[in-house]
């Protein structure tokens, strides 16, 4: 039983990445569209960025003191500047553990 | 005009940064599945059959609290409806290609690389090949994550939990759309979607991950109708 959901989602999740790109032709999207498809990057990332570091394992909201809130503050900061991946990561995990580790402690 | 391999090289060469926060996440992922008690080989199947991150482990949590195989493939299903937004955009440059093509190239599509091929896409337009990008980013994240998630599932999670290495994925998210913080319509659409995810984080089936950029992108059609 479990075997055979995870065949269906996984059918589910092709054909979610399959659809558009198979289905989806210039004439079908006009400038308006296109226009407005250029903000997909923005207008999805933060809805795995947001719920990732305001909301805790538990669902419910974080502490405006949470470590989680510095960390991804320096990684703006520091990605902004920097306009590297590795640096905006790291910074981002380094001062995360600098405040639970060090700070906190 | 890059060959193709050159293309297929610069795809892996843009994604390989993101690892840093997907391989630990994926070995969270596969120690996650066996300490909820599921069969490893199930487990790790997932990988191959969804290939979808976060919604591997909503659907085995999902199941280990009880809820039913319904709910699960459902929240799988909307959690990564997402891609289809991704697609939409990518249509764009992939048009030309065979439908075989096509519907290989569609099994590689994930976030990370999503975002880096489009990055690209837009800067190298006249490019021939521009498809070897995608199944480059696409490639090196379905090796990574397949190891990642075998070596969670085997090794079981050696990564030290009090670390919070879940905490590299918002970062790694960061880092896509930082520079977009540059514009001031993208800040807008970015806080909308933002919000919105918070708003609605308890609305069935995880459906803020779909709600909100359907939100964000309203917002975005009247930012551009009004920038006109």
């Amino acid at each position: 039983m479990t075997w055979l959901s995870i065949i269906i989602a996984g059918i589910l999740t092709y054909f979610t990445r399959m659809t558009m790109i198979v289905l989806v032709n210039k004439d079908m999207l006009g400038d308006k569209i296109k226009a407005v498809l250029e903000y997909v990057p923005s207008a999805v990332f933060p809805a795995i960025i947001f719920p990732a570091i305001f909301i805790n394992d538990y669902g419910s909201f974080i502490e405006m003191s949470d470590p989680k809130i510095f960390g991804a503050i320096v990684a703006i900061i520091v990605g902004y500047f920097s306009r590297n991946i590795i640096a905006t990561i790291l910074s981002g995990l380094v001062s995360y553990w600098f405040l639970i580790f060090v700070v906190f402690n | 005009m890059l060959s193709k391999k050159q293309l297929f090289s610069r795809g892996m060469f843009d994604i390989a940064p993101h690892m840093l926060s997907v391989i630990p996440f994926g070995i969270i992922c596969g120690a996650i599945g066996v300490e909820l008690g599921f069969n490893p080989y199930l487990v790790y199947a997932m990988s191959i059959i969804i290939f979808g991150g976060a919604s591997q482990i909503v659907f085995l949590q999902l199941l280990s609290g009880g809820a039913s195989t319904l709910v699960a493939v459902t929240s799988v299903g909307i959690i990564n409806s997402r891609h289809l937004l991704y697609g939409a955009v990518l249509s764009e440059y992939l048009e030309k290609l065979s439908l075989i093509k096509k519907l290989l190239i569609s099994y590689f599509i994930v976030d990370q690389g999503f975002a880096e091929s489009n990055k690209f896409f837009k800067k190298n337009k006249t490019e021939e090949h521009l498809h070897y990008h995608l199944i480059g980013t696409g490639c090196t994240m379905w090796v990574c994550w397949q190891i990642a998630t075998l070596s969670g599932i085997v090794l079981g999670s050696f990564v030290p939990e009090e670390l919070g290495l879940k905490f590299a994925i918002p970062l790694t998210f960061i880092a896509i759309v930082v520079q977009d913080l540059k514009k001031i319509d993208h800040v807008i659409v970015m806080i909308t979607c933002g919000l919105s995810s918070l708003l609605f984080f308890d609305a069935p089936f995880k459906s803020y991950i779909i709600i909100s950029p359907v939100i964000a992108l309203f917002v975005a059609s009247l930012i551009s109708r009004l920038s006109k």
